[in-house]
């Protein structure tokens, strides 16, 4: 019997020989071995400190090698987009920024930017600058989170103290412009909650100094790193045809060689205004993915930089008094004013029937939410295409044919956000 | 590594040596003591000066409250706070919990770190039954303590619906210094009050699972009848 070459990486070598190689047992004695042909199936999860939440993956192994898997999810299925349409409009913004927990900011952009095309709302440029400042730190949070939690999966445990630290500091700011560190509520329909305080700018540029500096450290703990490289290079390759046929977007897609960023394609806020560039792989294994998203992390330190720079003066929400609350100062000088307050908080505004979908870039790719209104102060759905969801579906393809210690780089390498996949 | 002995018993202040006269005489008390030639009052003295006497429970419980090992358990937006209560900036190993154990065999401690679907909470039961006993637990959130803002059809409405919690810890995500509070309180629990006292009110005395070596680790009868069958069967 011979294993099959390239499943054992001992391609050729008779499984007598295997096992006299590994035990240094005397030549000329036989070993009896089970046969192979049996597959074994392996229950990955839900409770698994590698899957990165509570998925549930059904491997099927010959050996060490992975033959087929099966991704089973639900395992926090919250029924948001259930609770959504019982709350009004604007209580629904803590429900959805509660979907995909490392990219809060992005949801409730989805979600207000949907209802903001869906009544025509203009938003502020003030507002619009403020709320990509927010997304860009929110994709540096993710970002971090997702390095050092994939170092922690193969092996490389400092890199998670440094990811950890950088990130706190990204999140002083969240906590500085809106008071808590993550879900933050800070996006309103119709702009911002709150214009930022004094020192916040001068904090932000701060910041892009220590993540810079932060990046390059990372980089020359792993970059050179024999065993980060050994366990991420040619690993989990899928080509970018396939990518598409899975609807696969964000930094897997890019990694393997498809510039398809929707801040570039959509153009939605004032992304179009910004000087930035889309970092693309070549192979689209695991390395690519690595680097794509670091790069990616430069990337966004260029667009808050420019931010900062051309940011605005001026309100930092829309005017509109039928869906935006009037300031507090005139709720005691203004009886409209107090009105249209009683009206917003106690009802909330009230949406012509129509429906929306509004895609935006997420840090793992194409988030959009999908808004129906019937007129009412409630949403009749609201529908959230997340990326991980999607993106998980790609796990079979990169994982058969490779081994099952590979597996879990490669569903770190996807960065699945379980409460984004489950809702 | 400059070493400093504090006298434990606060009613009689611990005098320094005021000369090294004074420090050689009181060497020489303490040969003498070792050598037995230390009687009486001077020797009562000694003894209270520098022993002091508990039980056993006590110091098992000030080992164990100072030495917990979590379990990596997260299931959502809780769980991220609590990588980070790991990370330099929080740094739970002050309080000597830091090793995080990925089986829940080898931890004392599971924080419910997120909402619990109701697909999930049979998993997280599960995992805290294969827990050895003592084992304590801190529902962390909102959504675990009670369901939280999702009152709907898929959330458990608060973890002790189906399994005991010592510690419940308030926030939306709760900070990493709520936490870490929270964490404070339950080391304060176990060191005053080891037992919880829910085995008694749910009745479920003679289900702890301890470890080899343990109090009550002894196999059941069957388990030893099963072990004997398979060891026949191999033939050895």
């Amino acid at each position: 019997m011979t294993l099959e070459p390239g499943g054992n990486g001992r391609g050729g070598q008779s499984a007598a020989e295997i096992v006299h190689e590994i035990e240094g047992s005397a030549p000329g004695v036989t070993v009896e071995l089970e046969p192979e042909q049996e597959l074994l199936m392996v229950n990955m999860g839900p409770h698994h400190p590698a899957t990165h939440g509570v998925l549930r993956l059904e491997v099927e192994l010959e050996g060490e090698v992975v033959r087929d898997l099966r991704p089973i999810v639900g395992y926090v299925h919250t029924g948001i987009e259930k609770s959504c349409e019982s709350m009004a409009f604007w209580k629904v913004i803590p429900f959805v920024e509660r979907m995909d927990y490392l990219s809060y900011f992005f949801n409730s952009e989805a979600y207000c930017g949907a209802v903001e095309k869906l009544i025509g709302l203009e938003v502020p440029r003030r507002a619009q600058y403020l709320r990509v400042l927010h997304m860009e730190l929110n994709r540096l949070h993710s970002h971090l989170v997702w390095l050092g939690t994939t170092a922690l999966d193969v092996g490389a445990m400092s890199v998670y103290f440094y990811c950890f630290r950088d990130r706190d500091r990204v999140l002083d700011m969240f906590e500085m412009s809106a008071g808590q560190r993550m879900h933050t509520r800070y996006f309103q329909v119709g702009g911002v909650a709150e214009d930022i305080p004094e020192g916040w700018e001068a904090k932000a540029r701060e910041l892009i100094g220590v993540i810079k500096r932060g990046l390059s450290q990372y980089e020359s703990l792993l970059d050179r790193n024999e065993i980060f490289l050994m366990r991420t290079k040619n690993i989990g390759v899928v080509d970018r045809e396939r990518l598409l046929e899975l609807g696969v977007t964000g930094p897997l897609l890019r990694a393997a060689g498809d510039p398809w960023d929707l801040r570039k394609e959509a153009g939605y806020l004032v992304y179009d205004e910004l000087d930035f560039d889309i970092p693309v792989g070549t192979v689209g294994d695991g390395y690519d993915r690595y680097r794509v998203r670091l790069a990616e992390m430069r990337e966004s330190l260029k667009i808050i930089e420019q931010c900062l720079d051309g940011l605005p003066d001026g309100p930092w929400i829309a005017d509109d008094r039928k869906y935006v609350l009037p300031p507090r100062s005139e709720l005691s000088t203004s009886m409209e004013s107090l009105i249209h307050h009683f009206k917003l908080v106690t009802e909330g505004f009230r949406v012509d029937p129509g429906e929306v979908y509004y895609p935006i870039e997420s840090p793992r790719g194409e988030l959009g939410c999908f808004v129906v209104a019937d007129g009412s102060a409630k949403p009749v759905r609201v529908h959230f295409r997340d990326p991980s969801f999607v993106n998980l579906q790609s796990l079979r393809d990169m994982a058969i044919g490779e081994y099952v210690a590979d597996l879990i780089q490669t569903l770190a390498m996807l960065d699945p956000i379980l409460g984004g996949i489950d809702r | 590594m400059e070493i400093e002995r504090i006298k434990v018993t606060p009613e009689t202040p611990l005098e320094q040596p005021s000369s090294p006269e004074e420090f050689r005489a009181r060497q020489l008390k303490a040969r003498d003591m070792l050598r037995g030639d230390l009687e009486g009052a001077d020797l009562d003295a000694y003894v209270e000066e520098r022993v002091m006497t508990t039980t056993l429970e006590k110091v098992l419980n000030v080992a164990r409250a100072n030495s917990i090992f979590p379990a990596t358990f997260g299931l959502a937006c809780c769980a991220i706070e609590m990588m980070s209560t790991v990370s330099p900036r929080y740094d739970i190993a002050r309080f000597g919990a830091e090793a995080f154990r990925a089986s829940p065999r080898q931890a004392d401690l599971l924080i419910l770190s997120g909402r619990v679907s109701i697909k999930m909470a049979p998993v997280v039961r599960r995992i805290y039954d294969q827990m050895l006993e003592p084992k304590w637990s801190i529902s962390m959130g909102a959504c675990s303590s009670s369901g939280g803002m999702f009152a709907n059809y898929a959330v458990v409405q608060g973890a002790d619906r189906f399994m005991p919690v010592d510690v419940h810890v308030p926030g939306c995500p709760p900070r990493p210094e709520a936490l870490i509070y929270g964490f404070n309180k339950l080391q304060r629990m176990i060191m005053g009050h080891p037992d919880p006292g829910w085995r008694a009110r749910y009745n479920a005395t003679g289900t702890e699972e301890w470890a080899r070596g343990g109090a009550g680790s002894k196999p059941s009868p069957e388990a030893v009848e099963a072990y004997r069958k398979a060891r026949e069967a191999l033939g050895a």
